[in-house]
Formats: C-alpha cells, sequence, structure tokens
C-alpha cells in the first residue's frame, strides 16, 4: 500500500527509534510485562508502522463496505442504514413467564427475539420425562410443543420481529412448532423470520447438547437448508457458532477456525445433496463471542468475513449473498464474574463495543448477575440499554469500519487469518471435521487452552479484576430472579392435556409416516410438520428418530 | 507408600457446561490425586455406582444449570446406606449464595463458585478428606 521509498525510509527511522530511543528507555524502566501476548498467544508488538500492512493491496484484500472480500462490512450502508439488531437471549421458567419477558423486553426498545430453551427441551425431553428432573425452566424456557409454543409467542407480532432459537439436536422439530405456530395463526411462511441456532458439530466439539450421531443430523441439518430456501426464504436455516466453542475455553483463532471449519463442513454437506450453492448459502449465519481482548475480537471478526467471502468463491458461489458472513455476536459469558458483579457492565460494555466495531449484524449483551443465576429484570434492561448507548450516543455507528487501515488492526487480521488456515490444514490431515471430532482432535485443543488460561489467571499472570486482584469483601446485593414454582406443575398438565385431546389416529399415522421417511431419504422437514400439527410433542417426535437413527456417545477427554 | 488420595468428578444432569469440570479434574491429577472422570450426562444413579466401584474418597459434582438443589441432593441422599457416608462430597458450578447453607445441610461439605483459586479446592480436599 506504500511506494518502496516511503517504505525504506519508515523502515530506517524505525530501526533508529527502536535502537537510540525505545531500547534506552525499558533498560532503565523495564516494560510492564515480560512478554505482551494476547488470549491466542500471538505475541504483540511495541508498535505498528505501515511496514507492517506494506503487503496489503487495498482493493484487492480491503475493499469497500459491501464488496468483496467484505472485509469492510456485509452492506454497503452498514451502521449508518441500519444499526445491529438487539436481540436479547432471554429465557426461563414456563412458557408464560419467557412471554412476559419478552414484551417487556420488546418495550424497552429490543428489535429482536432470542429463545433460550431448557435443557431437557435442548436434548428433546418433555418436562415429564425422568431425565428432565430438576431442570425445568432452569437454563431456559421449556418447550415441549405446539401448545408451548403457541403460549410463548402469544401476543408478540411474529410477522413483523425476528425470533432466533437456540436449539440443535432437536432444531427441525422446534422450528416446525414456530411454522405451525405462524400457519395457525394466519400468518404467511413468506412473512416470518429468523434463525435456528441447528449447529449440532459445535455440539460434538464444544457445548455437548446432541442427540443424534454425526451422519443422521447433517442429513437433518441439509433437510432444514431445502425446506428454508424453497419455503421460508426469510429463515437462517444455521447459525453457524462459535460462541460456545469459546466459552468452552478456546483462543480466538481456535473460535474462528473451528467455526469456519464447521461452516465449510455443512456447504460441502448440502452440495453432496446435489442442493446449488447460491441457493442455499445466503441463509447461511454465523454466530460469534465477544471477548475482553479488545483488539483481537475486532480482527477475528473482520478476519472471518474475508475468509468466508474467499472460500465460498472457491466453492463455486456466485452470487455476493452467498459469499457474505453475516453474523450474531454475544458478549462473553465465561469473562463475566461472580465477584463485585456490578463491574461485569463494564466488562460488557467493552465487549460490545468490539462486536460493533467488528461489524456485527445483531447483537447480544450479557446482564451483570449471570455469573450468580438467570438475568433479573432490571439486570437485562441495563444490559439492553449499554447497546442503546453504544448505538445512539458513541458516534461509532456513524461511520463503517472505523478502524479499518489501522496498522495493529490490519496486521493483526491478516495474522488470525494466516493462523486460521493453519488449523484448516490439521483438520484436512486429521481426514476433515468429522472425523477430528470422533479423534477428540477440538475437545483436545479447547480443554489445553481453557487450561492454559485457568493456570494464567491462578498464576495471576493474567489479571482479572475483582478476582485475582483488586479484590474485596462485598455483601452481594444483585437481586436473584424468582421463579414461579407452579410452571413445572401447570406445564406437566398442560402436556397430559394435549395428550389426552389430540386426534389420535392422526397422531398415529404422522408418527409413522416420519418413521418411514426417516428410513428412507425424502426431506423430512413437511414430515415433522405434520407431527407438530397433530400435537406430537418434542419428546414422541424426538423417540421416533431416536430409534431409528441412534444416538451419540462422546469421547471423554480433559 | 502413601495412598493417593481417589477423587470422582461428575456431571449430574444434562448440563454440558464441561470447561470447569475438566479443569478441576486435571489440576487435581496435577495435584498428585488420582482422578476419574464420568463424562456427561450423569444420573444420581450412576454417580454413586461409579463412586462405589471406584472406591473413592471424594466426589466432586459440577454443574451449571441451576439444577443443583435437586440433583445434588440426590446424590448425597443415594450415597446413604451405601457404606458411603463417609465419602467427601463437594460442588462447583453456578450456585447462587443463598443455597449454600442448605447444599451444606444436605452434606455438600464444599462449594466453589465462579473464580475459585484452584489452590483453594485443592486444600479443602487435602484437609476434608475423611477416607
Amino acid at each position: 500500500m506504500y511506494e518502496k521509498n516511503e517504505l525504506n525510509k519508515i523502515r530506517d527511522k524505525r530501526v533508529d527509534w527502536e535502537k537510540n530511543c525505545y531500547s534506552n528507555i525499558i533498560k532503565e524502566h523495564p516494560e510492564r510485562k515480560n512478554k505482551f501476548e494476547n488470549l491466542s498467544a500471538i505475541k504483540i508488538k511495541n508498535t505498528y508502522t505501515p511496514e507492517d500492512i506494506a503487503h496489503l493491496d487495498y482493493i484487492k484484500d480491503m475493499g469497500f463496505p459491501g464488496d468483496y472480500p467484505f472485509l469492510r462490512g456485509v452492506y454497503s450502508t452498514m451502521y449508518r442504514g441500519r444499526l445491529w439488531t438487539m436481540r436479547q437471549f432471554a429465557g426461563f421458567g414456563s412458557a408464560e413467564e419467557t412471554n412476559q419477558r419478552y414484551k417487556y423486553l420488546l418495550g424497552h426498545g429490543e428489535t429482536g427475539l432470542s429463545v433460550a430453551f431448557d435443557y431437557p427441551t435442548l436434548y428433546g425431553y418433555d418436562t415429564d420425562h425422568p431425565l428432565a428432573r430438576g431442570e425445568f425452566g432452569k437454563c431456559g424456557v421449556a418447550i415441549s410443543s405446539l401448545k408451548d409454543m403457541e403460549i410463548l409467542f402469544s401476543d408478540i407480532p411474529i410477522d413483523k420481529v425476528t425470533t432466533s432459537m437456540t436449539i440443535n439436536g432437536p432444531a427441525s422439530i422446534v422450528w416446525g412448532f414456530y411454522i405451525a405456530n405462524a400457519e395457525n395463526r394466519g400468518i404467511s411462511k413468506n412473512m416470518i423470520g429468523g434463525t435456528i441456532q441447528n449447529d449440532i458439530l459445535k455440539e460434538y466439539i464444544a457445548q455437548k447438547s446432541f442427540i443424534f450421531p454425526p451422519e443422521p443430523s447433517m442429513r437433518l441439518i441439509v433437510d432444514t437448508f431445502e425446506y428454508g430456501f424453497k419455503q421460508i426464504p426469510r429463515w437462517n436455516t444455521i447459525s453457524i457458532s462459535g460462541y460456545h466453542i469459546r466459552e468452552a475455553g478456546s483462543t480466538a483463532v481456535q473460535e474462528l477456525a473451528f467455526t469456519l471449519g464447521d461452516g465449510l463442513e455443512y456447504v460441502k454437506s448440502a452440495m453432496e445433496r446435489d442442493l446449488l450453492i447460491d441457493e442455499f448459502a445466503p441463509r447461511l449465519s454465523f454466530f460469534f463471542n465477544a471477548h475482553s481482548d479488545f483488539f483481537e475480537e475486532i480482527a477475528k471478526y473482520r478476519a472471518a468475513r474475508r475468509i468466508w467471502a474467499k472460500e465460498l468463491k472457491k466453492l463455486g458461489a456466485k452470487k455476493d449473498r452467498s459469499l457474505l458472513m453475516r453474523f450474531h455476536t454475544q458478549t462473553a459469558g465465561c469473562s463475566l464474574t461472580a465477584q463485585q458483579p456490578e463491574i461485569n457492565i463494564v466488562r460488557v460494555t467493552m465487549q460490545a463495543l468490539a462486536a460493533v466495531l467488528g461489524g456485527t449484524q445483531s447483537l447480544h449483551t450479557n446482564s451483570m448477575d449471570e455469573a450468580l443465576a438467570l438475568p433479573s429484570e432490571k439486570a437485562a434492561r441495563i444490559a439492553l440499554r449499554t447497546q442503546q448507548i453504544i448505538a445512539e450516543e458513541s458516534g461509532v455507528a456513524d461511520t463503517i469500519d472505523p478502524l479499518g487501515g489501522a496498522y495493529y488492526i490490519e496486521w493483526l487480521t491478516d495474522k488470525i487469518e494466516e493462523e486460521t488456515y493453519k488449523y484448516f490444514d490439521k483438520v484436512k490431515q486429521l481426514g476433515g471435521v468429522i472425523s477430528a471430532i470422533e479423534k477428540g482432535f477440538f475437545q483436545r485443543e479447547i480443554a489445553e487452552s481453557a487450561y492454559k488460561y485457568q493456570k494464567e489467571v491462578d498464576e495471576k499472570e493474567r489479571t482479572i479484576v475483582g478476582v485475582n486482584r483488586f479484590k474485596m469483601d462485598e455483601e452481594l446485593s444483585i437481586p436473584i430472579l424468582e421463579m414461579d414454582e407452579k410452571g413445572e406443575h401447570r406445564q406437566i398438565n398442560r402436556l397430559k392435556k394435549l395428550r389426552k385431546d389430540r386426534n389420535q389416529s392422526k397422531f398415529d399415522r404422522n408418527l409413522k409416516r416420519l418413521r418411514k421417511a426417516a428410513l428412507g431419504n425424502e426431506n423430512l422437514m413437511p414430515h415433522i410438520l405434520d407431527c407438530v400439527h397433530s400435537y406430537a410433542t418434542l419428546g414422541e417426535t424426538c423417540d421416533v428418530l431416536r430409534e431409528v437413527f441412534g444416538e451419540y456417545k462422546e469421547p471423554t477427554i480433559y | 507408600m502413601e495412598r493417593k488420595i481417589r477423587v470422582l468428578i461428575a456431571k449430574p444432569g444434562l448440563d454440558g457446561h464441561d470447561r470447569g469440570a475438566k479443569i478441576v479434574a486435571r489440576a487435581l491429577r496435577d495435584a498428585g490425586m488420582e482422578v476419574v472422570y464420568t463424562g456427561l450426562h450423569q444420573t444420581a444413579d450412576m454417580i454413586v455406582k461409579t463412586a462405589v466401584q471406584e472406591d473413592v474418597d471424594v466426589i466432586g459434582l459440577s454443574l451449571l444449570s441451576g439444577a443443583h438443589m435437586t440433583l445434588f441432593m440426590d446424590v448425597t441422599r443415594l450415597l446413604k446406606g451405601k457404606d458411603m457416608e463417609d465419602v467427601l462430597v463437594v460442588g462447583g458450578g453456578v450456585i447462587p449464595e443463598e443455597d449454600i447453607p442448605t447444599l451444606k445441610k444436605a452434606g455438600i461439605a464444599g462449594v466453589f463458585g465462579p473464580g475459585t483459586h484452584i489452590e483453594e479446592i485443592v486444600d479443602f480436599i487435602r484437609k476434608n478428606v475423611k477416607r
């Protein structure tokens, strides 16, 4: 990006500065730390100059917002046109309680919904299943049937608000609940929009709410791709997620590399089923973590866009829409401290700012009390207000990719890209993503990074304010969310009534058809929808698939 | 030679957050204990069976889903009458302050929340192990 002459002058001056200025000073006043490294163990220099980005070709490597390789943003107007969607992940207790929380959040200026399901739902069990013991509504809302979904979204305009649903193993069934609810309300399939997470590979790698083995899981996912672009064009049929990989302890580079690797695996699976890349790729979306190393996170998002665009092009995508990496971001839950919980507001602010400077399409900001319990109403409101301040007061949304061209940012973006490709090569050598999962490669890499991080914190090489430095004894003053104790009982009664009242012969017929289809190779979505409409529960529908597909057991690695 | 302290690290329930459990398992091993990790999705019954089979001195339960009041106490209840009352049971995860007294009363000797220094867990086990 610079003339050779100019670069030589800069280099000479820099060498002179290093030798005669910087090294003299640090002899007398040593640097704060022996080594400066970010969370991915990338060494950070004292300063960056045009030399570090001299190899970049502006048009080819950076370009303009909305233009290949989309480094500077996926849309040409970005936040000058429309702000990111403020989408707070929420769900607890019964459908009734969560419905109230959604209305509260929408009433306070939230612009999209995001459903957290409880563990039984995530594993495809109904609330009255023995394995659901003690888990009802704890980590999210319990949704066992279309009936529950109707309550969850009652009086919410689902033709206007988009909804993201964090559901993976049983994603196609829960999506079926959402679609069927819209149909029953007379809302056409063209009008509903949102996202299902539907990313099973990262479940095997990190989050662990899997049900079926890889092969049938991939089939179900490709079924949703196909059904989605044909029938529900505004739906993102997958949210390929690095968030959980990061929460499980990976570095930023690992998060990016493993997530993009998963993404490419889905693309290949869909292409093997003869789906056209330009038909399904525009509906693929992503989900990243926003951790605490500010610049590293920003560089990660920028690198993500460029790598994805390049790789999809290589795979034959022609349309620009197919090349766009659109992503949701959530601030890092694992960075929140139970100690002095109010200071989490500051952490979240910085992490959210990194996501915005990195060009996110939607954002969840964590509540300050999440290392203690589910967020209280007040904590959730402050988290939303944090986004509103960044959007409306800080000015960062007024120009696109404001850090673009900064020597450090561009160098780091490049470096993260380079490290990501190294992981791509390793995974290829292991025989691809699924084979690497079965060999425990990702799991081991993540456990290793998590352990290293914890050791650094324990040994005070890495400061966590309030945990290993600047500690204080305090009385906790965070109000804890109280849940309706009758919720579980109500839900179990609703299930009993539903099983008694439904048209039994229609129910039997539809489940039988689903079983037959699962044994063959046709798209399962229409059959799942038929089951849902006949009020088959989540557990009952999943059981049919469990019988046909079997269940996944993971290798235990630590 | 002195017998090494034997520890079972267990993940009860459906919770998949295993970062903490794995770190603790490894740290206890590094501290010279013998560690068995159950892996995910264990019922209380499975955990107690493994504890008996492996003849452990300590059970460490890890749970971040909020179901600890039910699932931790299922484990301590099952231990009674299995000649395992002297096993030291500790727990960790996202556990609100107000739940801790009840858990302690039920036999969870130590509860370790987010931000706990690993050494603290090692020390606690060494001081309190009964077998």
